[in-house]
């Protein structure tokens, strides 16, 4: 094919995607407009129903919580998945970090760096554990609140104690904080079953309105996804680290 | 005053994302993609929806960069 009849294949076909795309988005609501009804009988119902603040975190693990619970069946899956392909392979070996330390000790951290990463880690753990445990009263919640509190050993890690995160080792916390999350979350949908309700549905006591300890089920299922978020983040950090910093090539 | 920001923030983002596009470099690719997972946080963020602004933030701005270096780190090493 020549390169023009190549050019005049793209060509057209884009044209007339770019005409339906238009057509489309003429049709769209208003910027800002929302038509749908769900939205406003969520938002009118979530506070009497629930107590809770955060319709988003309602609809997330409440009204639609079983779809949630597939999602974060695809976190632990990842999770799994990223372990067992980084495992070490029959040519791998793994080195240890002094040596390597002392071969590269040339790049040092600065002591600025050091001393706002090690600054860092106690609020960063605070800011996690605050945006998990307020999910059903504020925005944010387990996912997000489990990503933030991974990002305290992140933090060990960048100024310069890769050895110190190494002593730590906490593997066996961290398998057991993640499968006990994942499994967490479908426990508590089983005591709804028990109490003799559906499957997730919302049967523990609904406490005052903007308590942190209201809402039924909702901040135990955050707390439950934050520790499996948190503990499979965390896991992942280490594998890839220990692959990038103490696995080589060769016996 | 709200139409301004908005404006602004879905420009930072198209501006950021044909940044990443345009770099070839993996490594460089991977700190302009940092910077659009921040710039889709201040554009949700000013769309006021602050959820998926915090979703953006951890995943976009944090996580998904931080997996690309670790692994450009490993290939590096191996092909080295």
């Amino acid at each position: 094919m020549t390169a023009r009849a190549r050019v005049w294949l793209f060509l057209v076909p884009a044209l007339g995607a770019a005409a339906l795309f238009v057509w489309a988005l003429t049709g769209l609501p208003d910027f800002g407009h929302y038509r749908g009804p769900y939205g406003d009988v969520v938002n009118a119902r979530v506070i009497p129903e629930r107590h809770a603040t955060s319709a988003v975190a309602a609809v997330n693990f409440d009204y639609r919580g079983f779809d949630t619970i597939g999602e974060e069946f695809i976190l632990f899956a990842a999770v799994v998945g990223v372990t067992v392909l980084l495992r070490l392979e029959r040519d791998e070996h793994e080195e240890s970090p002094r040596d390597r330390a002392e071969r590269h000790a040339s790049i040092e951290v600065a002591d600025a760096v050091a001393l706002a990463c090690i600054g860092l880690v106690a609020p960063v753990l605070v800011l996690g554990v605050y945006v998990v445990t307020h999910g059903h009263l504020t925005p944010g919640g387990g996912f997000q609140g489990g990503v933030i509190l991974a990002g305290g050993p992140l933090l060990v890690y960048l100024a310069g104690r890769y050895i110190t995160l190494r002593q730590l080792r906490p593997k066996g916390v961290l398998d057991l904080g993640e499968g006990a999350g994942a499994g967490g979350f479908v426990l508590i949908g089983f005591v709804g079953l028990v109490a003799g309700a559906a499957f997730l549905e919302n049967v523990f006591p609904l406490g005052s309105t903007g308590s942190v300890f209201s809402a039924g089920t909702l901040p135990v299922i955050n707390v439950s996804v934050g520790l499996e978020v948190a503990a499979g983040i965390t896991l992942i950090v280490y594998e890839f680290l220990e692959q990038a910093l103490i696995v080589r090539a060769g016996r | 005053m709200t139409d301004v920001l908005q404006a602004l923030a879905t420009l930072l983002v198209a501006a950021s994302a044909v940044g990443v596009v345009l770099n070839r470099d993996p490594l460089r690719q991977a700190v302009a993609f940092a910077f659009f997972g921040l710039a889709l946080f201040l554009l949700f963020l000013v769309l006021q929806a602050p959820d998926v602004a915090l979703s953006a933030m951890v995943v976009g701005a944090f996580a998904y960069p931080m997996m690309t270096l670790l692994t450009l780190a490993k290939v590096k090493d191996r092909s080295g």
